[in-house]
Parts: C-alpha cells; sequence; structure tokens
C-alpha cells in the first residue's frame, strides 16, 4: 500500500489534490544490462508471477522426465501420474479428507494454545526486565530442547491420544515464541516511549498503548513464522503412535513402498503451508495498515 | 515570577569501564512564565541533557528543577516535549498521535476531538486527520507533534532541535509558525537548538552554552518587537546580534574540537 506524498506547506492541502506520487529511485545504469541482471530493479507483478510459477512447472517436468524416462526406478520414485491416481485414491478410499483435518486441528489447537500462554509471557519478559532476568535463561535453555525427543516421554505421560500430539506441538512453539516476542517487545523505540511519558502516560499506559501496538505487526510475523515450525513437529508426533493424520498415511504408505501416497503426503502439507502463510500476510496487512506503508 | 527555576542542576555520566564524563557543570538559569528562551551551543554541549532534566526524562547528579514551585521528579504531562527525531505513533493517525495524551488523561471522547480538531487546524493540517504518520513530510510530522504537545494544554513546552532534520526552507517556515503560535498564546517555551538565527529569530533571550562540560555562558536578550516578520532576520539589529552569537559559539565550538 503506497499513499501519495504530500508536498509540505504551512497550509493545509486537500487530501485529494495532485501530489508526486513517490516512486523507487531507479538504479543507475551505467551499460545497458537487462533489468532482470541489475540489482535490486523490481520486476512487474505479472513476470513475478509467471517466473514464480515457472519453478513449479520446471519441477514437475523434470520430476517427470526421471521417472517416466526410467532414470529412477518406480520403487524409489512415483511419477506424476501414478502420485495422481494413488492421490484420486487417498481421498475416494481411505478418507484422507479426514487425515488432512486432523492433522489441521491438531496443529492449531497446539499453535494457538502455546500462542495465548507466550504472548503474553513474552511482552511481560519484553517490557519487565525483571520477569526477563527470571524467565529468559530458562526459557532460552527450553528452547533448544528438541520437541520430537520429548514424543516418548510426552506417550508415557500422556498416551498417544489428542493429548500428547497437542503437546509436541506446544513445547516446539510455546518458548520460540515467548523469546521472539520478548525481543520484539523489548527493542521498542525509545524515544517513542519517552514521547508517551511526557504526554502523561504511566507505566501501564506505556505497555498498553505503545509497546504491544508497536510490536504487533512483529508479533503477528512471529506466529505466523512458528505455525510454519508447528507443520513439521505435527507430522512427526503423527509418524509414531498415531492412527490418523497426514504424518500417520505417510507412515502407513512406508509400509507399503508407496512413494506416490508419500510424495502426495508430502505436497499437501506444502500446499495448507502456504496457504495458511497467506491468510497471515493478508491478515496482518488488514490488521496493521501502517506497517506496510512505505 | 518565574515559571522554570533551573538550581545548580549538573550531570555526569559514568561510562561503562568505570571513567566519569562531566555533561553539565552545575546550572543556575530561570525562565518567567509566557517567555520564549532559547538555548544555544555547540553539539554536545550538553543543552540537550539539561532539557532532558527539565522533563523529567534524565535526572540531575545534584540540583533540582522546580516548576512553579514544584520540583521535578519524572515525566509528566505538565511539560510537553518536541523531540528532533520523528517520535509520533507510527500505529496512530494524526488525529490519534494529537490525542494520544488527553486519552491517557481520560478525556472523553468529545472533548478530545474538539482539542485536537483545534490544534490540527492551528498547525495547518486540518484535511490530514485520517493520515498516518509515515505519510506525511518531516516537516508536517513535527507540526503534529508541536500540536501534540500543545493539546496536552502543558505549563511549559520544551523543544530539543525540534526542526533539525528539516531542511533549510521547511526549517523557516516552522520557525515562523511556532512563533506564530507563541505570540497568540504565550506559552512558556524552553527551545534548545544550535542554529543562530533560529535562536534569536524566536527568542526574547537567548542562553549561550559553553563547550562540554556545558553551562551557561552568557544570556543576551532579544529585543526585537512582536510579532515578528521574517524580514527582521535582514535588519542590522539582527545582524549585530548575529555576529556576537557567531564568535560567541565559535570560541566553543573551537575549544570542543580540541577535546
Amino acid at each position: 500500500m503506497t499513499q501519495p506524498l504530500h508536498a509540505d506547506s504551512l497550509r493545509a492541502v486537500a487530501p485529494d489534490s495532485p501530489a508526486p506520487a513517490r516512486t523507487m529511485p531507479a538504479a543507475p545504469r551505467a551499460r545497458r544490462t537487462h533489468p532482470w541482471l541489475t540489482p535490486l530493479t523490481p520486476v512487474a507483478p505479472r513476470t513475478r508471477w509467471v517466473l514464480g510459477l515457472g519453478f513449479f512447472v520446471l519441477f514437475f517436468a523434470v520430476w517427470g522426465a526421471v521417472t517416466l524416462g526410467g532414470l529412477v526406478p518406480p520403487t524409489f520414485l512415483a511419477d506424476p501420474m501414478t502420485m495422481a491416481r494413488e492421490a484420486w485414491l487417498l481421498f475416494t478410499e481411505y478418507g484422507f479428507l479426514g487425515d488432512i483435518g486432523m492433522t489441521v486441528w491438531r496443529v492449531l489447537g497446539g499453535f494457538v494454545l502455546a500462542a495465548v500462554l507466550a504472548v503474553p509471557l513474552g511482552i511481560l519478559m519484553g517490557a519487565y526486565k525483571a520477569a526477563e532476568a527470571f524467565f529468559e535463561p530458562f526459557v532460552s535453555f527450553c528452547r533448544y530442547l528438541p520437541a520430537s525427543a520429548f514424543i516418548p516421554l510426552l506417550i508415557l505421560w500422556a498416551g498417544i491420544g489428542e493429548t500428547q500430539k497437542l503437546l509436541v506441538i506446544f513445547i516446539g512453539s510455546f518458548f520460540q515464541i515467548v523469546l521472539m516476542v520478548a525481543v520484539t517487545v523489548g527493542g521498542a523505540r525509545r524515544d517513542l516511549v519517552e514521547a508517551a511519558y511526557t504526554l502523561g502516560a504511566n507505566s501501564a499506559g506505556i505497555v498498553k498503548r505503545v509497546l504491544i501496538p508497536g510490536a504487533a505487526p512483529g508479533i503477528a510475523e512471529i506466529l505466523r513464522l512458528v505455525l510454519g515450525w508447528a507443520w513439521t513437529y505435527v507430522i512427526v508426533a503423527e509418524l509414531i503412535g498415531s492412527s490418523s493424520g497426514i504424518g500417520h498415511m505417510i507412515t502407513d504408505s512406508q509400509a507399503l513402498l508407496n512413494t506416490g501416497q508419500i510424495i502426495f503426503g508430502i505436497i499437501v502439507i506444502g500446499c495448507i503451508g502456504l496457504v495458511s502463510d497467506l491468510l497471515f500476510k493478508l491478515a496482518n496487512q488488514r490488521l496493521f495498515p501502517w506497517s506496510t506503508i512505505q | 515570577m518565574s515559571a522554570l527555576s533551573i538550581q545548580q542542576v549538573s550531570r555526569t555520566f559514568v561510562n561503562p569501564r568505570g571513567g566519569q564524563t562531566q555533561a553539565l557543570l552545575p546550572v543556575d538559569f530561570e525562565v518567567r512564565e509566557n517567555d520564549f528562551v532559547t538555548i544555544l551551543g555547540p553539539s554536545g554541549c550538553g543543552k540537550s541533557t539539561l532539557l532532558r532534566i527539565v522533563a523529567g526524562l534524565d535526572a540531575p547528579t545534584s540540583g533540582r528543577v522546580l516548576l512553579d514551585g514544584e520540583p521535578v521528579t519524572g515525566p509528566g504531562a505538565d511539560r510537553g516535549m518536541v523531540f528532533q527525531s520523528y517520535t509520533l505513533f507510527p500505529w496512530l493517525t494524526i488525529e490519534q498521535n494529537v490525542r494520544f495524551g488527553l486519552r491517557e488523561r481520560g478525556m472523553s471522547v468529545a472533548e478530545q476531538r474538539e482539542r485536537s480538531d483545534f490544534f490540527i487546524a492551528r498547525v495547518g493540517l486540518r484535511g490530514f486527520e485520517h493520515h498516518y504518520p509515515k505519510q506525511l513530510s518531516g516537516g508536517m510530522q513535527q507540526r503534529t507533534a508541536i500540536a501534540r504537545a500543545l493539546a496536552n494544554d502543558p505549563k511549559i513546552l520544551l523543544l530539543d532541535e525540534p526542526f533539525g532534520a528539516l531542511d533549510n526552507q521547511t526549517r523557516v517556515l516552522m520557525q515562523e509558525l511556532l512563533l506564530g503560535i507563541w505570540e497568540s498564546a504565550r506559552k512558556t517555551v524552553l527551545f534548545v537548538t544550535h542554529d543562530i538565527d533560529e535562536a534569536i529569530f524566536m527568542a526574547n533571550r537567548v542562553a549561550v552554552f559553553s563547550a562540554r562540560p556545558g553551562r551557561i555562558k552568557t544570556e543576551i536578550a532579544v529585543d526585537f518587537a512582536h510579532p515578528r516578520h521574517y524580514t527582521i532576520k535582514t535588519s542590522p539589529e539582527f545582524s549585530a546580534l548575529k555576529a556576537r552569537l557567531t564568535e560567541e559559539i565559535r570560541a566553543e565550538a573551537m575549544a570542543s574540537a580540541e577535546h
């Protein structure tokens, strides 16, 4: 969202008056080179789409060529056609939609639980240095504990039900969110805080109306990032001791050497990740229009 | 009666490696009610430190600051401040920025609106109420910052080189705007700058700071009648004052360059 910048003048100008549009300064070009080869020169939106899609096409073409051309035996890697057939079977015969729903539910459940507890704690640590000194060393330590290594313990404590899956995602997400939120909140611009003080704000006002709104776009970005990681944890959780979900389907297919199904499972995860990422980005743009003004 | 009384205020910074830097020698200074005083000094002379102590954002190593007889213990809405850096809250619109202090005070929304409308119009930003700060030029942002500070109706307005980052033409216009506001509202103003023209044009009194460690070297009264027109800048009286202050500042700048 680029808004026109209005020329400075002491008299109020109507906001719809013509103003010079702000454009990206063109990179100086000593020699005539193709714009694609000039650093930092933007490409047109259409070109971006075509180029981005182009890689997918290339990817499938190479995959098709090596599998259908016999370079790789089908035992190791199914060709795209086989995968499409297997995908159809998965949806029609094996109730794969249910598996997808299950996995999405687990990711969201564990992630939301972690976010609801981690964001306030992160804000507390970012805002109050005593809280940071108290929690930070422990949280930093926990951050390096691999969530997947907890799976045997969690099975022992919580069984192989849903609680265990949610806990894996919770452990994997919680400490990361806490630390990153604390850093973002703690990195608030000091001059804004000082300005708020000179306008009569007290400590609570500083936290509620300066630190939190200032850090909000950063926090949303952190959640977007960690949600992506949560997807990797859920699959690991489902590989062990599970009777449903995308990860479970992949383990089942492994036993039958059905590489088509495995690849399709992975592709589905990628697609869901891409969609959730896009939704997050759109939501952030809607919620924080000010943060994207150039 | 003096609105602001700075009594024996000094400031020594302790360096991380144990040494000490004296930023401010004990300063005594008075600002009368409704007066416009500029503090002029070379960069790094401690003049901003003094202003921050008055604002309550920094604590003096010794001495005290009184505002209307009350000692200053921390920042508060009675001392409005405009900073050199752009300190508008980027997530709030221009109108919401101007209303920030009023909201903190718990003023009714209707009253907030009325005050913000008045001050936005006063700084010539009507029509930009719903813009975000980043959509405005630097000069417009600083005008909003002035409106935001004035909306709070502070006893004294503190300005720390507010026009320092602006281009020369904008800066001159901003000086006229601020002076016009002062001439109609007669707020007590303490204005820190390193620009000699700026210091003379707006002030009734210029306090010249020495090089670090800072102290007030001389005070010079500026007797031009109000309202002042920008053409006084080319008058012989103005030039004479400017010549005198140039000498004062030059000596200090050279002293600080030798360090």
